[in-house]
Order: C-alpha cells, then structure tokens, then sequence
C-alpha cells in the first residue's frame, strides 16, 4: 500500500538517491584503482566519480585530503537530500546523524577532559554529525559545564538523560559513555521506524529493523571481544547490549556471562551468519577473532566480516521500492567506498601492493 | 483513532433509531427498494456518466503522480531516461481518454423526455445500466491507473540503474494498463443493451 502515496513526498528524493547509488564504484573499477602506481592516477581514475571534488587536491595529495575531499562529496550530496526531504523522512534522515553526533560529542568531551582547546576539535569532527550549537559546547571549561550544555543544546539530550550523569563523564569512561549513548540511539532509531505511522508495517520498518538489529548484534558482540582483559564487570557489560537484535534476549544473556572467545562464539551459535563468520576465522586460528587481528586463512578479521555483511544488507534495501531505507544504506555504502579508496591509497603510498585487495567491494 | 470514534458513534446512533422504528411498528417506513424508485433515473444516468470520467482522471492523475516524481528524481543523475519514459505518463493518460470515451457514449444515451414516461420501465433500466457501467469503468480505471503508476515508478528507476531493462518493465506495464480495457469492455456492454431515454422501443 506503500507505494500509493509514497511518492507525493518522497518520489523524487527516493530516485536521486538511487542516482547516486548507480555512481558508487563497481568492482571493475576498484580493479582499475589497485592498478595506479601514484596518487595522482588514482586521482585520476577517480576523475568520472568524484569530478569537481578532487580538482582542487594540489598534485600527489596526502591519504587524509583525498578522504576529506571524498567525504565532502558525500557531505554535500547528504545535505542536498536533507534539504529536499520533508515530513517524516526529514527525521528519518536526522535519526541518521545522531549516530555521528554521537562520535562527536565523545571527542568533545574527551578534549574537554584533557584540557585541550577543543575550537582545535571541532575541525576533526564528522561534517554528518554537526549541530549548529556544537560551538556552543566548545564554550566549556570542565566536563560538568560541558554535560550541562550538551543536555539542552543537542538532539542527544534523551539519550543522555537516566542513564548518564555528569560524574560519570572521566577518562577511562569515555568508551562506556559512548556506547551507552549507541545502545540508546539503536533502541530509539529502532522504536522510531516500528511505530512512527509514516512507517510501520511498511518495507521501511521491515529494512531498518534489519540493518538495525545486525548493528545491534555487532556492537553487543565487539563490545564483549572488546572488554576481556579490561575492568568492565559483567554487569556493566549488560547494561551496553542493546534491547533488541537477532542475539536478544537470548544471546545477549549469554554474551554477558561470556568469559573468553570460546563463550563468545557458544552465544551467537543461534544465528547462522555470525556462527559462520566465528567458524571462518577461527579457521585461519592464529590470532583468534580480535578487531585488530588479521590472520585468518583469506586475511579477513572478523571486522572485515561485519563490514561485509553490513554491506550486502545494504545493498539488498535497494531491491524495495518506496522505502527510507535506502538514503540509510547509500550513506553506508558511500562511507565504505570512502574506506575503501582510502585503503587503496595508502596501500599506494606505502608501497604495500600486497594488501591492496584487501577492501570490500559488493557492486 | 478520530475515525474509530466517529464510525463508532454514528454507527450505534443509526442502530438505535434502527431499533426504535422496528420497535415502534414503523419498521417498513424504512424501505430500501421505494427510495431507489424514487430516485429519478436521470439521477442514476447522470450520476454513472460523472463516476466513470471523474475516476478514471482520479486513477491517471494518481499514475502521473507516482510516475512523474521518481522520473524526476531518477532523471536528475541520468537525463537520458526522460523521453524513454514518456511512455509511462502516457500509458497513465490512456486511463482517463477511457473514462472520457466512456462518458461521451453514456452521455448519448441521455435525452430529455416528459411526463409518466420518464419513470417508465425502459428509462429505470437504462439508468441503472449507466450507473453502474459508469461505476465499473471507473473503478476499474482507478485502480488501473495506480497500478500502470506504480509499475512506471519501477520502470524509470529501473531505466536509470540499467537501460537494458526498461523494455522488460515496460512489458509488465502493458500488463497494467490491458486492466482498464477490462472495465471498458465490461461497460460497453452493460450500457450497449439499454435504449436511450425515450426511445419507442423496436
């Protein structure tokens, strides 16, 4: 039924993020990429899709330019979508900078505990996650002032209030509070595309539920990975896992009593993708499914997995007409071809043509 | 939850007076069949004639609508689709020429007549049959419409991804758009057996 009155807000909206869609890089190209000898080739070849965007990168250019220059293309278009989108999917699409804003306000705040300038910051923050009042958080001297500005000038504040207060905004809590914010964020984006009336029932609920619930399942799992070996107890560790998800209940009870890896992988047993990804990468053995280890038998981490999957799921919410979804997995998917040119890159630069494949690529 | 209530209200008030008149011994005070008679079949005529062509422009502009935005998005990265697709605003307009063929027929059936005779077995006969020729036509073409819409909105995204699967789509539309002939047929022959208004009969 969806499709009767989906378009008279959204038609157009739907079909230009479709439009940008066709224009990510296919795989015969990223071919063409890991080909370059120099940086200036892969700004060439690099020429028909980004275009404007890289010409003003003076010659040879650093990593690090040639991705602010791509993520500014993916800014720039966002912010066109943003600006054409009304109603509900005006909302949808702020629902999907909160998760940036997030990452931002966690830098903030660590600058702000270190005492640093945090004007210096601001530069460094994500362009998806900029508020018009993030400035104003700048103003703050200590974390207290800074907790208490956060809570009236950000679009974050509810995930902030009942579960945070400002005492527990130290150093070796940052992590802490920002997956708290996370877990608040998922289960709220969640609650949002299941019952606004815009969107239950429809493929958007059905497609977001989905890609949501697997962020959810991948955050719960890399938070446990994470905390082996930390100070976290159990029982903090819970209260991190978000309340929904392919693991939830059952697997995230688990995962919470997990002791090691082996108690890890017992917990997602239920759930045939991530039982699959355990099983690939404890087949290559040596360094066990860490985030940072890359030793399994193709050279994927478990990370790499996650990104893969993540990817495909996006890529499928492009097969349903008239749904939100799609504006939230083009970002995705953009955000991975910013990874991935940034991988050729430095691959290029370092002379490390042997890893150079290592990107992903689902086109 | 407005329309619940309302539905609900309106409902047990229309059930309550129901009863009463049941109740009271007026019950036949409420005849379905003498309202109907009673109706001029003018009123049946011209009501179908107006159903049949405001539907059917109802379903076309609703197709153009549903097509017209994703051409436009669809179109701003890939201005090549913008002719090829056309075809889907026209396939949509096609709807609405039905319903207007539609009603210019109906409508010669409508002469004026005095006196007894209008309320004559022959004119209830032909103003039932154009009322519901005209409902037919345009029920049918509505939906027709937001069908051949909806598959032109598909058809346009789809061109836009990949040229080499607009003329698959394009078949499916054809599809689409065969259903308000349905309605068109079916009304044809509903309307053709009635005599016009005064007509002396054969």
């Amino acid at each position: 039924m969806e499709g009767l009155l989906f378009n008279v807000n959204n038609g157009y909206v739907e079909g230009i993020v479709r439009g940008y869609r066709n224009s990510l890089l296919t795989t015969p190209a990223y071919s063409n990429l890991t080909q370059c000898e120099t940086i200036d080739d892969l700004k060439l070849q690099l020429g028909p899709a980004y275009g404007d965007f890289l010409a003003s990168l003076p010659p040879n250019p650093s990593t690090s330019a040639l991705a602010s220059k791509t993520t500014d293309k993916l800014i720039s278009e966002f912010r066109y979508v943003r600006a054409n989108a009304t109603g509900s999917l005006a909302k949808f699409m702020d629902y999907v900078t909160y998760g940036y804003m997030i990452d931002n306000v966690a830098l903030l705040i660590t600058g702000t505990l270190h005492e640093r300038d945090t004007r210096e910051l601001l530069e460094r923050c994500h362009p998806l996650g900029w508020f018009e009042t993030m400035p104003v958080l700048c103003v703050a001297t200590n974390v207290e002032e800074l907790y208490n500005s956060v809570l009236i000038e950000t679009p974050l504040a509810p995930y902030f209030k009942g579960s945070l207060s400002h005492q527990d905004l130290d150093e070796l809590n940052i992590e802490i509070v920002r997956n708290t914010l996370y877990k608040n964020y998922l289960e709220d984006f969640h609650n949002f595309v299941n019952t606004h009336s815009d969107m239950a029932g429809t493929p958007t609920a059905e497609v977001m539920s989905n890609i949501l619930e697997f962020e959810a399942d991948r955050r719960a799992i890399n938070i446990t990975l994470n905390s082996f070996g930390t100070e976290l107890t159990k029982a903090d560790r819970n209260k991190l896992y978000p309340t929904f998800g392919k693991l939830y209940p059952e697997g995230t009870l688990m995962l919470s009593r997990a002791d090691d890896v082996e108690g890890v992988r017992l917990a997602v047993d239920g759930v045939h993708d991530y039982k699959t990804f355990f099983e690939a990468v404890s087949m290559g053995g040596s360094s066990g499914p860490g985030n940072m280890g890359g030793g399994s038998a193709d050279g994927k981490s478990l990370e790499d997995m996650f990104y893969q999957k993540e990817m495909e799921i996006s890529k499928d919410a492009f097969t349903r007409q008239f749904t939100y979804a799609i504006i939230y997995a083009w970002v995705k998917l953009r955000e991975q071809e910013i990874r991935n040119i940034t991988w050729i890159a430095e691959c290029i630069a370092q002379n490390q043509k042997d890893r150079i494949g290592n990107f992903i690529s689902v086109f | 939850m407005s329309l619940t209530y309302g539905v609900g209200g309106i409902g047990s008030f229309l059930t309550v007076v129901g009863a009463y008149m049941l109740f009271t011994g007026s019950g036949e005070s409420f005849n379905v069949g003498a309202f109907i008679e009673s109706v001029s079949p003018y009123a049946w005529a011209s009501f179908g004639i107006s159903l049949c062509i405001g539907l059917s422009v109802v379903g076309a502009a609703w197709g153009i609508f549903i097509t017209g935005s994703s051409i436009l998005g669809a179109g701003v990265r890939a201005p090549r689709i913008r002719t090829k697709n056309l075809i889907s605003i026209i396939f949509c307009e096609v709807v609405a020429i039905y319903g207007v063929i539609m009603a210019i027929v109906f409508s010669s059936k409508v002469e004026a007549v005095h006196g007894a005779e209008l309320y004559s077995a022959d004119s209830y006969f032909t103003g039932f049959a154009l009322f519901w020729a005209g409902l037919t036509v345009g029920a049918c073409n509505l939906v027709c419409g937001v069908a051949v819409g909806i598959n032109g909105s598909g058809a346009a995204l789809a061109d836009a991804a990949d040229a080499s699967l607009f003329v698959k789509i394009l078949v499916i539309e054809i599809f689409s758009s065969v259903l308000g002939l349905f309605g068109l047929i079916i009304g044809l022959l509903v309307s053709e057996k009635a005599p016009a208004f005064g007509a002396k009969p054969t």
